[in-house]
């Protein structure tokens, strides 16, 4: 009985008007993903400073736009904090010998300092939608929608041409194969900074983004950053080659990364709807990662020769 | 073309694995010199091609590249004048990237990489009859990942990628070792032609003693970090494969059995 009256109080209707804010907030945190794929994927190494210069972002949009800056030139700036973050922890990879994972936790870490000093030692900071001229807001979801829209295409247009130039193939091909790239004359140790300083700005662009639509920034805000953003890349690109197949290039294959987002965040939105407890969507997405992550590893296994021969001997005649 | 003067390299200096792999080497090549480079497991050959390379400093001695003093010079800037091919088939080429993005980085090897858009319809053009040249019809694959290529291929397509910008040196580090006998003629036939075709100053170490005797102009054989053994021009090409396989076991006492294996 309980069971009934559980499902008779979810309405429907109320999901329905819950999707396009999950759409909007999706969108930005798309945008942090693609700075999470350039990492990952490109550069192949997880930078973890992620988490700090998202909230570092949100922090500094929020405290120009307060200081009466306008909304464009605060996320402007956001964005060169962000590149300046990226670059701490690329000069303490390879100018200092750090191990890049522990270098983006030791960035990280700092920020987290760094980022209560920003906004004037205050864990929270305010922004209203009324008294301030924002890019956009959770108050006008539509609008958000468009404008966060506007830039994801704008950047993936963007890293589509970059990551085709002489110089964003050389960051790529450091992260392909960092012995061949020396042979070739590539010095890695600057493709590498260049590809944190670039990621992390388009992080800290996405972390002023979400403050600006969310109406504060918080210090807590990019906590667990790096997770939603390898979710938003699985996702993606799990969702395009099983979409597009081969035809996926690089242009769609950073769409999707995108798209990994609005997923995972209207993921969120149902399981707010079912009323799971909120507390528990960390876990919730750390098994979807999992899932996404192992989902390729297992039926590869499923294919190799251990598992056939494995399934015959079981049936001798088979 | 190359002067290396005197050079020492001992790897984990003051511990209880300390191995001195170059023991005060010098070696000059002449423009158009093509050396073959033998020698055991341990005698310093890979040691002397990834100091002259850069992959790590040399402890004592100097390096010249075309007269120009490249000891303190790092990796990726030695690199404009020096084309390699490694053992590994791996090694040489960017497993995630497009046969023709492969091509294409390895045109601008050494100079400055800027915002230009990196595979023009132009080089795309250009690079198809490079590869045509290849005769593996590698022309019709060139937006595949090079990491599904074979190791054959990928050592043929490393060898057109070092040389393709002219290089002042050409380093072979056992690139056929890891390939089957038929396809590892291939590559050594391959490696012959462009050498040939681009008059290029070349070292290429082997374990294959015939393939030692049969390529190149001259023959230097290394033990413990030192040449014992540097031949060239007619002297070479009356050397037999009973004279070399003799000079080896003097030179390295080892016994009889060991290199009859070798042979």
């Amino acid at each position: 009985m309980a069971l009934s009256a559980y499902f008779a109080s979810l309405s429907l209707l109320k999901l329905v008007k819950n999707v396009p804010g999950g759409i909007a907030q999706g969108l930005i945190w798309g945008l942090m993903a693609l700075g999470v794929y350039i990492t990952f994927r490109l550069l192949d190494a997880a930078d973890l400073t992620v988490d700090g210069s998202f909230t570092l972002g949100g922090a500094v949009a929020v405290m120009l736009i307060l200081g009466g800056w306008p909304a464009w030139a605060a996320v402007l700036v956001a964005v060169l904090a962000g590149i300046l973050a990226g670059m701490c922890t690329g000069l303490l990879h390879v100018k200092l010998g750090i191990p890049i994972i522990l270098a983006g936790i030791l960035t990280q870490f700092s920020l987290y300092s760094i980022n209560l000093r920003i906004m004037g030692m205050a864990a929270n900071k305010a922004l209203s939608v009324d008294k301030f001229d924002l890019l956009l807001s959770s108050r006008y979801i539509p609008s958000a929608i468009v404008t966060a829209a506007i830039i994801a295409l704008a950047l993936v247009s963007f890293f589509y041409w970059y990551f085709g130039t002489q110089q964003g193939s050389a960051i790529r091909c450091t992260g392909s194969n960092p012995n061949m790239s020396r042979a070739m004359g590539i010095d890695i140790g600057f493709m590498k900074i260049l590809g944190l300083s670039i990621s992390n700005g388009i992080v800290a662009l996405s972390g002023a983004l979400m403050a600006q639509y969310q109406g504060f920034a918080d210090i807590n805000m990019g906590r667990g950053a790096i997770v939603i953003g390898l979710a938003a890349v699985i996702i993606g690109e799990v969702l395009g080659k099983a979409l597009l197949g081969k035809h996926l290039n690089f242009f769609g294959t950073m769409a999707f990364v995108v798209i990994g987002g609005i997923m995972y965040y209207i993921v969120v939105v149902v399981v707010l709807w079912l009323r799971l407890n909120s507390n528990d969507l960390k876990l919730i997405t750390a098994v979807i990662v999992a899932l996404f992550l192992a989902v390729p590893y297992l039926r590869d296994q499923k294919k190799s020769s251990f598992h056939r021969l494995k399934v015959k001997e079981g049936k001798p005649n088979a | 073309m190359l002067n290396v003067e005197n050079i020492s390299k001992t790897f984990f200096p003051g511990t209880v694995n300390e191995r001195t792999a170059l023991d005060g080497v010098s070696l000059h090549l002449k423009p158009g010199d093509y050396v073959t480079v033998i020698g055991g497991n341990g005698a310093g050959k890979s040691t002397l091609l990834n100091a002259v390379a850069g992959v790590w400093p040399v402890d004592n001695g100097r390096i010249y590249l075309g007269g120009v003093d490249v000891t303190a010079m790092p990796e990726h800037m030695r690199a404009e004048h020096i084309g390699r091919v490694f053992q590994d088939p791996m090694m040489g080429t960017a497993p995630n990237m497009w046969v023709e993005e492969n091509l294409a980085l390895a045109l601008k090897r050494g100079e400055k990489r800027g915002l230009r858009w990196m595979v023009t319809k132009e080089l795309r053009a250009e690079l198809r009859e490079r590869l045509k040249a290849l005769d593996l019809g590698l022309e019709e694959r060139m937006t595949t990942k090079v990491g599904l290529l074979s190791g054959g291929q990928r050592q043929a397509l490393t060898l057109l990628m070092a040389s393709m910008k002219k290089p002042k040196l050409l380093l072979l580090d056992e690139h056929t070792a890891a390939l089957d006998p038929g396809t590892a003629a291939k590559v050594l036939e391959l490696s012959d032609k462009i050498v040939e075709e681009n008059k290029l100053t070349t070292m290429m170490i082997t374990h294959n003693m015939s393939d030692a005797i049969k390529h190149g102009n001259r023959l230097i054989m290394m033990n413990q970090g030192k040449i014992v053994f540097d031949i060239s021009g007619e002297a070479k090409q009356h050397l037999t494969k009973k004279e070399l396989v003799e000079m080896f076991s003097h030179s390295t006492n080892i016994t009889d059995n060991d290199a009859m294996m070798l042979s």
